[in-house]
């Protein structure tokens, strides 16, 4: 029922690659996102989830426009039906579209927190930024500390607020829970999922799988910077018979409460991708037309899939 | 707060115990400097009086010297009379050599205060605008700009600038700090800072390049920071951060970095002083040096080290007020 | 393919720096007394296709003797420079590998020799050494490994921390031996590469220490002197004592630094990035 809904974000075959340079003067192309899909609707949360170092944060860099002057996108993202050009992007950040970081790194060490989380555009109330601050419990002197000041649980309730603040129909969350308490954490999550509610979205970029299931609507596992297979959360709660693709069910019998079996090899690296499907060096149903070319995108049972061999 | 008024309490100890450690070393090495010298003091200061002097005079003159005596005395003694503010009598000047200097002091700082303020406004400004141009065209020609200037000497870019400037459009005088001919008691203010013009400019242009560039430096690495990726994801625009983190995190490096250079900018100014003859420390220890006058060569060269001494500890207090993060690191 | 030739590009323009460079300095030597002799019927010429920087007051052509002045500064600015370096190796190893008490020393030094303004300095040395070459050569000589000396402290430090040389030490080579093994040849390219960046501050401080008089004997043709001559008839409008020769000197500085920096590019691949 979901599906007849307009979509708030939609992302065709994005790829992301990076000019780098070898040894000062020769330069190579190192693909960090690869045929990606992915369809956000309002009022969800779809988690992205996959192991770190699969380029997860760079799918939010590359949606609110903001990668290094040195990466090329290829492909469609559109906001609420309308392509988002530079310009688009530009307008949208901040404003509709907010991310979440991943760490105190990204707080400004030399600006006092408040100050951080009001943001740089004055209409945003000081009261709302202390009722949030309140309700994540922050101590009223919060806001005259500088972020090296704060603990690692305050720092993450910091970054959450600073998004909550602002009047956002999409938020993207990176990694948000890590270091809070499990009250924090939950309290978080409620406030991710009241805002869907208020038909706004969520975008959690998570390598927490658990949390990604327990929470969100829809997953989007991600693997070698793709996303292989997109199912509704409570396909992971079912097993791997109800999940689609080879990586995905690995990677459900690879959590702790599912026997601990994880499959052999490593994710490619970005600069050494295979051929044809990212996963099948380590798929095994495998076949040589795996090896061809990357599967297309196809709808299995209420989720999307990129495999010849759905089951 | 009380937490950073103890901290800075602490650096300023410990850097004054540095300090007079090494002025101490610095008056050793001057002293052992000058009495190593072929030149005789004694000899300069009687060819400096002009007159004849007979044997007992000489002696007496000697002895008032202490030449004589073990060098290590004449050391102590020397160094006693120091510490009670008595730098000795001036061999050219014939004045007590404390007096010159303080006298003089107020001409130089005058002067490098000016190029001081120039040099970090102009080099502050031009760093922002290279990091914010990083490889554009802006910055690579400023940067080229930098690098040339860091190769001219001073002292010939003084002496281009009084050829276009003073002897060319004739808009500045060719030297001294007051007009010709007009007592020191009559000369405006205007006057004064007229003269002070082209050679303030001159030291300036010496010290800006390397401000500029290291501005440049840590502004592109703030650019680069994930605090920046942070703000550019909330909206801000590119002069919304130069304002809103830019300066904030570049003002505190670069200041620290201007008082840590008093020892550039001190000898940049004995050239420009003697280039337009600007009658400050820099030209009286080059003639305090020309024509062995050992007292005055001593104070100014203590009087300079204590000058720079001052500026590093400045700085060092500096970066622990202002820099929070420093603060972790000390407590 | 490219990168061959944007390295080999960089390589020829070296040589060809280095050509430069060496001619003008063998050229300078070489040149006759009787080229910078003068002669009162020539006095305070402005340049001319005989004079191409005029001559002095004393009839002297001043493209000779600016020639002549630069191969003086070069061969003070060389051993100056030489002499420094050698300095700040040593000195930078020592800080390194020693004792902690001895590292702080070194620094304690090193702030003692940065804490007075260096051209008082050299002042102060060329005083007591009796001015002249020998004072000139041992102020600027004693002044200048301070960063040098520094740089290669750090650098010995950061090698010291690497694993192969962790690897060697539990081998049980001894500390000499990691010496000439390990840290000698990173540390040999960047001792040529600091030794060609200290060639510009010397020689500019040594045109700065003659010009004020402390260095060479007036007689002598250096930079420094010329231009301090050209100070005497600077507003009777003899730009061309005072312009020529200086921009001369900015421009050997402005080779040498370049060719520094090309060397250092052509040793370091990495930092051929920027």
């Amino acid at each position: 029922m979901i599906q007849k809904k307009e979509t708030l974000l939609e992302i065709h075959d994005l790829s992301v690659s990076f000019r780098m340079y070898d040894h000062g003067l020769e330069q190579t192309d190192l693909k960090v996102i690869s045929d990606l899909h992915l369809t956000v609707y309002p009022g969800e949360i779809v988690a992205i989830a996959g192991s770190s170092g699969s380029g997860k944060s760079l799918l939010a860099s590359a949606i609110l426009g903001i990668l290094p002057g040195n990466a090329t996108v290829y492909g469609h993202i559109s906001y609420k039906g309308q392509q988002l050009s530079a310009e688009r992007q530009r307008q949208l950040r901040g404003t509709k579209i907010a991310l979440v970081p991943q760490s105190v790194a990204y707080l400004d060490p030399l600006l006092k927190v408040g100050q951080q989380a009001d943001g740089h555009k004055k209409p945003y109330p000081t009261e709302k930024r202390r009722s949030l601050f309140k309700r994540f419990g922050l101590p009223d002197k919060t806001e005259q500390l500088y972020p090296y000041q704060l603990s690692g649980g305050m720092a993450r309730r910091v970054l959450v607020s600073t998004a909550l603040i602002t009047d956002s129909e999409l938020i993207i969350a990176d990694e948000p829970t890590p270091g809070m308490s499990l009250n924090q954490a939950l309290e978080a999550l409620k406030m991710f999922r009241e805002m869907a509610n208020e038909g706004k979205a969520v975008i959690l970029i998570t390598h927490d799988i658990d949390l990604a299931f327990e929470f969100a609507d829809r997953v989007a596992v991600f693997y070698a910077g793709t996303t292989v297979e997109t199912a509704p959360a409570s396909d992971f709660k079912k097993g791997p018979n109800a999940l689609r693709h080879p990586y995905s069910k690995a990677l459900w019998r690879a959590l702790p409460q599912n026997g601990f079996h994880s499959i052999e090899g490593f994710q490619p690296y970005a600069g050494n991708l295979p051929k044809g499907c990212l996963f099948a060096p380590r798929c095994p149903y495998k076949t040589s037309k795996c090896e061809e070319g990357i599967p297309p995108v196809t709808e299995v049972r209420g989720g999307e899939v990129r495999c010849y061999h759905v089951t | 707060m009380s937490g950073t008024l103890k901290r800075v309490i602490r650096i300023f100890f410990t850097y004054s115990i540095k300090i007079i450690s090494l002025l101490l070393a610095v008056s050793i090495i001057s002293f052992v400097l000058v009495s190593a010298s072929p030149v005789d003091p004694v000899q300069q200061y009687i060819l400096g009086l002009g007159t004849a002097v007979s044997p007992e005079q000489r002696a007496e003159i000697e002895d008032y010297w202490g030449v004589n005596e073990p060098p290590i005395e004449r050391y102590f003694s020397w160094l006693s009379e120091l510490l009670k503010g008595n730098l000795g009598e001036s061999a050219i000047y014939r004045r007590p050599v404390a007096d010159i200097i303080g006298e003089r002091f107020v001409n130089s700082l005058a002067l490098m205060l000016c190029a001081w303020i120039l040099s970090a406004i102009i080099g502050f400004s031009l760093g922002c605008i290279m990091g914010m141009y990083k490889d554009k065209l802006p910055d690579r020609i400023l940067k080229k700009i930098c690098y040339i200037l860091s190769s001219v000497p001073t002292f010939w870019l003084g002496l281009v600038f009084l050829l276009i400037f003073a002897v060319g459009f004739r808009w500045f005088p060719i030297g001294f700090s007051s007009p010709i001919g007009v007592l020191s008691k009559d000369v405006t203010i205007w006057q004064k800072l007229h003269h002070l013009i082209l050679p303030a400019f001159t030291l300036s242009l010496m010290s800006f390049a390397n401000i500029a560039l290291h501005t440049r430096q840590k502004l592109v690495d703030v650019l680069n920071s994930e605090y920046v990726l942070f703000a550019k994801a909330r909206g801000e625009g590119r002069w919304t951060i130069l304002c809103r983190h830019g300066l904030r995190n570049i003002l505190l490096p670069a200041l620290t970095l201007q008082f840590a250079s008093f020892a550039e900018l001190f000898g940049g100014s004995v050239m420009a002083e003697n280039v337009f003859s600007y009658p400050g420390l820099g030209s009286a220890v080059a003639a305090a040096g020309l024509n062995s006058d050992v007292p005055l060569l001593l104070g100014v060269t203590l009087f300079s080290a204590l000058f720079v001494c001052v500026g590093n500890m400045i700085a060092n207090l500096l970066y622990g007020i202002i820099d929070p993060q420093i603060r972790e690191v000390g407590e | 393919m490219k990168k061959i030739n944007r390295r080999t590009k960089v390589l020829i323009l070296t040589v060809i720096m280095a050509i430069v460079f060496v001619a003008i300095y063998l050229f300078g030597i070489f040149i006759p007394e009787e080229a910078v002799a003068g002669s009162f019927l020539n006095a305070k010429k402005a340049p001319s296709w005989e004079h191409p920087f005029g001559t002095d007051a004393l009839g002297r052509d001043l493209l000779m003797r600016t020639l002549k002045g630069l191969s003086v500064s070069i061969t003070v600015g060389i051993a100056a420079s030489v002499i420094s370096a050698v300095i700040a190796v040593f000195v930078g190893i020592a800080a390194a590998t020693g004792s902690k008490r001895l590292d702080a020393f070194i620094n304690w030094c090193i702030d003692l020799v940065m804490g007075v303004p260096h051209t008082i300095l050299v002042i102060l040395i060329s005083f007591a050494l009796g001015r002249g070459l020998k004072g000139l050569l041992v102020g600027i000589a004693s002044t200048h490994w301070c960063s040098l000396a520094r740089l290669i402290r750090g650098e010995v430090l950061q090698l010291r921390s690497q694993q192969y040389v962790a690897v060697s030490r539990k081998l049980g080579k001894s500390s000499g031996w990691i010496l000439i093994h390990h840290l000698l040849p990173h540390l040999v390219p960047q001792f040529f590469v600091g030794l060609i960046l200290l060639f510009p501050h010397a020689v500019l401080h040594e045109a700065s220490i003659s010009f004020l008089g402390f260095g060479l004997p007036p007689e002598q043709p250096a930079i420094g002197i010329i231009l301090s001559e050209s100070m005497r008839y600077i507003s009777t409008g003899m730009w061309w004592q005072a312009v020529l020769p200086g921009l001369t000197l900015v421009l050997i500085v402005l080779l040498v630094d370049k060719l520094g920096d090309n060397l250092r590019t052509i040793l370091d691949p990495y930092s051929a990035q920027e």
